[in-house]
């Protein structure tokens, strides 16, 4: 077994310290601590259950050794939002009924939050380009669409970060 | 009833009562209760698909760092029971055991080890020495069925707890059928046109997703509680007790939010062993499956090969149809009864035929197990039968939409094929109440614009378009079989809690359950708290299966709610002074007259502390005397590049008559997600395997779920109806919509080159092939 290594990650817009093996993914770290809001959907980098905001950009924790987030902000679904001030997307999944399991959406919520802080007024091109790397299998994805387009066509959501 | 019709609760989009913490990743989920210091397990799956174990060695796998337990054949009870989670006695054989000295297929249980991290457990399964007697693998329908073909099933203890014959020396679990209503082979001579032809579905999986997942932990008093992602908590709970002798009062069942299962969680595949690794370790105890062995070692759709025999008159009268299913349910034969049955069942019926017949096989194979999935054989009959309508109609020169308006069954009439298919046993006679078949076909078709529609023969050039229908019903539980039970009890400030058993995997039956409670107290849906599937709190429920929750449950919701109102209203009645029958009860409060009134709250404070004090709770259970089928018309369009053979849809139109749709927006939920399955299932889904057995694309990347960007515009179309039967007129919605896709992107893809495939799914090799070797006409 590896020593632990000693880790600085801005989480949620706290500066936090934490020990990580070398190995340790940064989906299990954020578990091991608590944040249960990031799924593993698959561990393969592919389902998107476990995305993340490692410095404002969509990433798979499943698959990032913690040690990179090192230095790092990282925001997860506990920081983006609560049911009192909720980020936009999320208030319009819950009223276009878009939540059903609920497995996909946090990751869904962090990678359309990167996708509408960098653009408020993405095309819907680049919607289903940032929006691939999140799988669901509830929905057909109708009522999420509707739910971000809604957001979008009310301004695009940005600058509401709880953290 | 034009008053019941007038809701306030039900029938309106309330938000699901448990959108918020989902959305805000609130820890919801089974491993996200996990205590900390669980034990971790792993399993030595088989690497063959038919062997004996020899001898199977753990000594140096238990001196591992971290081992705490490894279990295998030699050290766990042997008692056989199936893990398919159906009422008792299961219409499934019990072909399995904790572990057994033989293992079936490519994924099976060899031996298995709890430790203290997940690593130090896989690092010990490398240390547990198997020496297997690799046996002749049966790999497909016609090996299994070939005389003299090496037997899947030699064990002498397994057998089917129904009187039905149960046969694995010929590698099948059972043969089921029905005696032919009229003179089949008649009703096929008097036909103009007749069609003998068969269709085969592929091996797919469910891929919710949460894989499967459970943890189990000993009280103070030693009792089990099973904490798991189940479609089936009462079921789980007794099949765990079966398979480890244990009784059920040991155990505790619960299941907290679920990340998906579509029949996949219907099965109980870690309980039995994170409840024995608990009783052995008395330390909590968590097995998560990682994606490929969900893959691998979870459940599966049947593959079902279907001979579809159909005649026609030239007036477009139905003179027979017959089915002859042969189902491959791999390695272990749980649901593979019923799956079957249902091929019949939810399908023959459809139509008015004047003959018909059913008969079907369920046979073993050395290849994944398969079990429930959403649309349960019916999925894979209509796959078949709405390919061969399309192709009547067109032999007797109707269209498509035509020959199903004249021939689909209607309000009032019945199907011999209700009484005698049911789920392991004969059915139940039915007579269909409401159907909106007819105003579904023509939404669908006005909504789609069917009058677009042009045969293939006046397409040209590379891209074509093609419009494609399926005509689909259901059923709603399973009649003289499923029960559901709910209590509902009031609290000091009249609001209620309603406790079921009924188990919400996300599709929001809680929120559903809780607008009927709230229609039928007059009160608002947010005084409705809604605790669901707790073995030890919460009444009998069968679980999430059959389309039954909200005609099932749903019903003993509001018998329950029933109860407790009339508790209500007596109260109210003392306290006013005024009789029973002049009250009104309506958004909390309850009346006399227009000055003389008191709140839920009042009537709950002195029931509870004031004057002849008493708990006000309703208790019901409901079993249905029907399955009344939603119905559904499907259609799509689609483009098919006729230099590759990609098929791309371009638009999908699902009408369906749910009866009442208690959320239409979960409705639609249900409807758009079972049509995107759909799609997927016929164009892209399979399980690939080596010629020993092994499956190749055992990830999400290789097997390819569907992405946001993947799909095409899906419009749902709730079309109304009202079943008497029903919780506020409603029926299912939850698995119908999952079988249009197939058949209708098949006749889209007739209606645009002019080939019809018989095989899923219609992947560009596939389609592109049979374009080559398509004369052109």
């Amino acid at each position: 077994m590896n020593d632990p290594l000693t880790l600085h990650i801005r989480l949620n817009g706290e500066p936090r310290v934490f020990a990580a093996d070398p190995d340790e993914k940064l989906l299990e770290l954020l578990r091991r601590h608590g944040l249960k809001g990031a799924k593993f959907g698959c561990r393969e980098g592919v389902c998107g259950a476990c995305t993340v905001l490692l410095d404002g950009r969509a990433v798979y924790a499943c698959l990032l050794p913690a040690c990179l987030a090192d230095g790092h902000e990282v925001v997860t679904i506990e920081g983006v939002g609560d049911q009192e001030h909720p980020h936009p997307f999320q208030q319009a999944l819950v009223e276009a009924g878009a939540v059903q399991c609920g497995f996909c959406i946090p990751g869904m919520v962090l990678s359309a939050k990167a996708l509408l802080d960098e653009n408020p007024q993405p095309e819907d091109e680049e919607i289903r380009e940032k929006m691939d790397g999140n799988l669901c299998r509830c929905t057909g994805y109708e009522k999420i669409w509707t739910a971000l387009k809604a957001v979008i066509a009310a301004g695009g959501g940005g600058g509401e970060d709880a953290s | 009833m034009k008053a019941e019709r007038d809701f306030q609760v039900v029938n309106h989009s309330v938000r699901k009562v448990d959108a918020w913490q989902l959305a805000t990743g609130y820890p919801s989920y089974t491993a996200d209760l996990a205590p900390a210091g669980c034990l971790h397990v792993k399993m030595l799956w088989s690497p063959h698909a038919h062997a004996r174990l020899r001898s199977v060695d753990i000594a140096a796998a238990e001196r591992m760092p971290g081992v705490r337990c490894v279990l295998y054949h030699g050290n766990v009870p042997r008692h056989p029971y199936t893990t398919a989670g159906e009422g008792f006695p299961e219409p499934s054989p019990y072909d399995q055991f904790v572990f057994d000295r033989k293992v079936r297929f490519v994924g099976d249980r060899v031996a298995a080890v709890a430790a203290e991290t997940p690593a130090q457990a896989e690092a010990a399964l490398a240390a547990i020495r198997v020496d297997y007697e690799v046996l002749e693998p049966v790999l497909s329908l016609e090996a299994a069925l070939a005389p003299g073909a090496p037997v899947i099933h030699d064990e002498p203890d397994a057998y089917l707890p129904i009187p039905m014959p149960y046969c694995p020396q010929e590698n099948i679990v059972a043969r089921v059928g029905m005696e032919d209503v009229g003179d089949f082979a008649d009703g096929l001579a008097r036909a103009d046109v007749r069609l003998d032809q068969t269709f085969e579905t592929q091996y797919v999986q469910h891929a919710p997703m949460e894989t499967y997942v459970a943890w189990a932990a000993l009280d103070g008093r030693n009792r089990i509680q099973i904490t798991t992602s189940t479609q089936v908590p009462f079921h789980c709970r007794r099949l765990v007790a079966q398979a480890l002798g244990l009784s059920v009062g040991q155990i505790r069942v619960i299941k907290p939010r679920i990340g998906g299962g579509f029949g996949s969680k219907q099965e109980v595949l870690l309980e039995d062993l994170v409840a024995l690794f608990a009783l052995r370790t008395r330390r909590p105890v968590l097995w998560e499956l990682s994606r490929a062995e969900t893959f691998t070692s979870g459940r599966t759709r049947h593959p079902i090969r279907v001979r579809v025999r159909a005649g026609v008159t030239r007036a477009g009268a139905l003179t027979a149809l017959g089915l002859d299913c042969t189902a491959n349910t791999g390695a272990y034969g749980g649901h593979g009864i019923p799956v079957v049955m249902c091929c019949g069942s939810k399908v023959l019926p459809l139509y008015r035929a004047e003959t018909v017949h059913f008969a079907g096989q369920i046979v073993y194979t050395n290849l994944p197990v398969a079990g429930a999935y959403r649309g349960f054989g019916a999925t894979q009959a209509y796959f078949g039968t709405e390919q061969v309508m399309d192709q009547l109609a067109e032999g007797v020169g109707l269209d498509p939409l035509e020959f199903r308006l004249r021939n689909h069954i209607r309000s009032g009439e019945t199907s011999p094929v209700f009484a005698a298919l049911g789920e392991g046993k004969e059915g139940v006679p039915m007579t269909i109440g409401s159907c909106a078949l007819e105003a579904c076909l023509r939404q669908g078709a006005a909504a789609i614009g069917w009058d677009r529609r042009r045969p293939h023969t006046e397409k040209t050039g590379r891209l074509r378009r093609g419009l494609g229908m399926a005509a689909l019903m259901q059923g709603s539980s399973i009649p003289r079989i499923d029960m559901g039970a709910a209590s509902i009890k009031i609290n000091d400030d009249g609001s209620f809690n309603l406790l079921v058993g009924a188990t919400d995997l996300g599709t929001g039956s809680d929120t559903v359950l809780a607008q009927i409670a709230a229609e039928t107290l007059g009160v608002a849906v947010d005084k409705i708290l809604v605790y669901s599937s707790d073995t030890d709190l919460t009444p009998f429920d069968v679980g999430a299966y059959a389309s039954s929750t909200t005609y099932l449950s749903g019903m003993a919701v509001k018998k329950a709610a029933a109860d407790a109102r009339g508790q209500v209203l007596r109260v109210a009645a003392a306290m006013l002074a005024a009789p029973v029958e002049g009250l009104l009860l309506e958004g909390g409060v309850i009346r006399a007259a227009p000055d003389r009134s008191v709140t839920l709250a009042q009537v709950a404070h002195y029931a509870l502390y004031e004057r002849d004090q008493f708990q006000i709770i309703g208790t019901a259970s409901h079993v249905t005397e029907k399955s009344p089928p939603p119905f559904a018309a499907h259609f799509v369009e689609i483009e098919v590049d006729t230099w590759t053979g990609a098929i791309r849809p371009l638009r999908y139109v699902a009408a369906v008559d749910c009866g009442t749709p208690i959320n239409p927006k979960l409705a639609e939920g249900q409807t758009e997600g079972a049509v995107l399955n759909g799609i997927s299932f016929a164009l892209t889904e399979q399980y690939l395997f080596t010629p020993k057995g092994r499956l190749k694309n055992a990830s999400l990347e290789d097997y390819h779920l569907w992405s946001l960007r993947d799909k095409p515009p899906i419009q749902a179309i709730l079309v109304s109806s009202f079943e008497e039967t029903g919780p506020y007129g409603a029926k299912s919605v939850s698995e119908i919509s999952i079988n249009g896709a197939a058949p209708a992107i098949g006749n889209a893809l007739y209606n645009a080159v002019g080939v019809r495939l018989h095989q899923l799914p219609f992947t560009r090799e596939r389609v592109w092939r049979a374009l080559q070797s398509h004369a052109p006409e």
